[in-house]
Parts: structure tokens; C-alpha cells; sequence
């Protein structure tokens, strides 16, 4: 018992025990925050995080206080993600459909290189409007895992629906379409 | 005469000169700089993740930057300039925040290392001060029952 009580294996067993707690804080603080997820999970409406970026085109700055009132189908994308490529044309024709119902897409470039993006949106001919993320810092408050991830928010700026991956027709029809019916 | 000649000289200068500016390129390669980026998405080194589409994205600009004569740290700053802060993998590179973080980096594993080392020498005296003490009685057991045979050797 004298000799566990020795000051020098009790400071060294005090050092190694602080490094494991500076890992797991370490791998703790990487994963990402699936909040907004659960609560959609549990059938309740997050208010949607803050989101204020260059936009990829034009200058000046965007954010999506501008479109408090309205849906707002929010598309994370980068040039580099194939099935980006897939959805792109979708959320077009969408957008157009539903502009006039107080409806739009609001995509957010994140970690791509700016070229390619705005290649991206010539190729595909996107009209609706863009920022850019260059360093993917939504990520965090989104709870983003991997492009393309997209977020249907309501006129009351919370998140009523989700999508990991490419969106659909279904996803559309049936989890943002209702959105348009309701009041602000 | 005079012409055709000025004309080769001219011909000679134009083949000399590519290699001329090839050497006042900077020798960056995209090995070089691949261990002190980060691929973002990934959440490692660009050199680990060669298969992800966003670090084939990456290369592609750090290679046509390297055609474009750039030096790594121009290389660096373009990246930064493209992907943010966080492209930059070695703690301390090009930004000035998170001075402690930089240095919590590096003083961590130094730490590591060293408790490490001062653990097996105190293991190590541990174990030597404990054979010695085992090693005593043993020898003054084999020096009695030695003067015992010499005893009984000599009884008279």
C-alpha cells in the first residue's frame, strides 16, 4: 500500500490518466452534432442555425434571415460530389415550379474549389441562389456528414425535414410540399 | 549570311530558354506538400486520402499550381484561400490563432515521450535495487553452507 501511495507512480499514473481524458475529449468534440436530426427524430421543429456566407457569384453576402417568410429548401453541394451532379437538375425545376408559392432552393458550395463550383452551376444552369462555404464551417451546426445533404425549413425559419444523400421526387412531394400550405 | 545566323541564334536561344525558367522554378511536388494539407471532408492528411473525390479535387489544384511554377508556400496560401484554415494539417502553419492549441500539439507527445522514458528507468532502478537485494542473501547462503563443508572437512 506504501509503495502505490509513492509520489512518483501516483504523478505518473495522474499524467497518463489526463492524456486518456485529452483523447476521448479529443474524439468526443470530432463527431458531429446529430441534434437537429434527434429532434426531427422525436417529431419536433429546430430552430435552423444561423447561416450568413459570400455568395458564390456577384459579391456581397447572403443569409438566410433573407428568406424568413418563405420555404426554404437549403442543398449543402460541392462540384466534387457525383450524386450532387444527380439531384442539381431536380432542385432546378423545383425551384421554378415553386418560386411564386414563396418557395425556393438555397444552395450552399462548401469545401470545393470556387472555378469548379461556378462551373458546376453554368453546366446545370442553376438560377436559384448560392453561397459559398469554403471551409465547410456549417458543417458543425448542421450536423453535416458528406455531400449532398439538404434541409427543408419552414416560413418560421425551423427545420421540418431532412435528407442525407440526393433528394427525390418523394422527398420533395412529400416532406417539403406540405411546408407550402402553411402559414408564416 | 548574317541573318540566317542571327536567325539560328535566335533558333538556339528559344531551345535554351524553357530549361533556363525550369530551373528558376521552384522544385515543389505534390508529395511534398500532400503531408501538410488536409483533405477536409476526409478528416486526413491529402496524402492518405487519394481515393476521396474531394482530395482528387485538391490535387488536381495543388498539381496545376505546381505546372504554374507556384512555391509550396504560395501553394499553401491558394489552398487556404480555397478551403480555409483547416486544409493546413501542421499545427502552427501560415495562421497565427490558436497559439495554444499549436502548442499543446507538439508539447503533448513530447510529454508522452518523456514519461514514457522516465517510467522505464524508474522501472528499470526499480528492478536492478530489487535483484541486488535478492541477489545479498543468496550469496551469503552459498558462503555458509560453503564454510559449512569446509567445517566438516577440517573436523578433527
Amino acid at each position: 500500500m506504501r509503495r502505490l501511495l509513492a509520489p512518483v507512480p501516483i504523478a505518473v499514473l495522474g499524467v497518463v490518466l489526463g492524456l486518456v481524458a485529452l483523447l476521448a475529449y479529443g474524439l468526443a468534440s470530432n463527431e458531429p452534432d446529430r441534434g437537429l436530426e434527434e429532434a426531427l427524430q422525436r417529431g419536433e421543429r429546430e430552430q435552423a442555425p444561423g447561416l450568413e456566407l459570400p455568395r458564390l457569384a456577384g459579391g456581397g453576402v447572403g443569409s438566410l434571415d433573407d428568406y424568413r417568410g418563405k420555404v426554404v429548401v437549403l442543398n449543402f453541394w460541392a462540384s466534387w460530389c457525383e450524386p450532387c451532379r444527380e439531384e442539381s437538375p431536380l432542385l432546378q425545376r423545383w425551384h421554378d415550379r415553386n418560386r411564386k408559392r414563396g418557395a425556393l432552393v438555397l444552395g450552399v458550395d462548401a469545401l470545393d474549389e470556387i472555378g469548379h463550383a461556378r462551373d458546376f452551376v453554368e453546366e446545370y444552369g442553376l438560377t436559384y441562389p448560392m453561397l459559398r462555404d469554403g471551409d465547410g464551417s456549417t458543417r458543425e451546426s448542421y450536423g453535416i456528414l458528406g455531400f449532398p445533404e439538404t434541409f427543408a425549413i419552414d416560413r418560421q425559419g425551423r427545420i421540418a425535414a431532412m435528407a442525407r444523400g440526393p433528394v427525390d421526387g418523394k422527398f420533395l412531394r412529400e416532406r417539403v410540399a406540405p411546408l407550402l400550405r402553411e402559414q408564416a | 549570311v548574317i541573318r540566317a545566323a542571327a536567325l539560328a541564334a535566335a533558333a538556339m536561344l528559344a531551345l535554351l530558354a524553357p530549361p533556363a525558367l525550369a530551373q528558376d522554378c521552384p522544385r515543389t511536388t505534390l508529395g511534398d506538400i500532400e503531408d501538410e494539407v488536409m483533405c477536409p471532408i476526409c478528416g486526413t492528411p491529402l496524402g492518405l486520402a487519394n481515393e476521396a473525390p474531394q482530395a482528387q479535387q485538391q490535387s488536381a489544384f495543388i498539381e496545376r499550381l505546381i505546372a504554374d511554377c507556384r512555391s509550396k508556400d504560395e501553394i499553401k496560401r491558394a489552398l487556404v484561400a480555397q478551403y480555409g484554415e483547416g486544409v493546413l494539417a501542421l499545427p502552427g502553419d501560415e495562421s497565427g490563432e490558436d497559439d495554444l492549441g499549436d502548442v499543446l500539439v507538439y508539447a503533448i507527445p513530447a510529454l508522452a515521450i518523456l514519461l514514457g522514458l522516465a517510467g522505464i528507468g524508474f522501472a528499470a532502478l526499480r528492478w536492478r535495487s530489487g535483484r541486488t537485494r535478492r541477489g545479498r542473501p543468496a550469496a551469503a547462503g552459498a558462503d555458509e553452507s560453503r564454510l559449512d563443508a569446509d567445517l566438516e572437512r577440517y573436523d578433527l
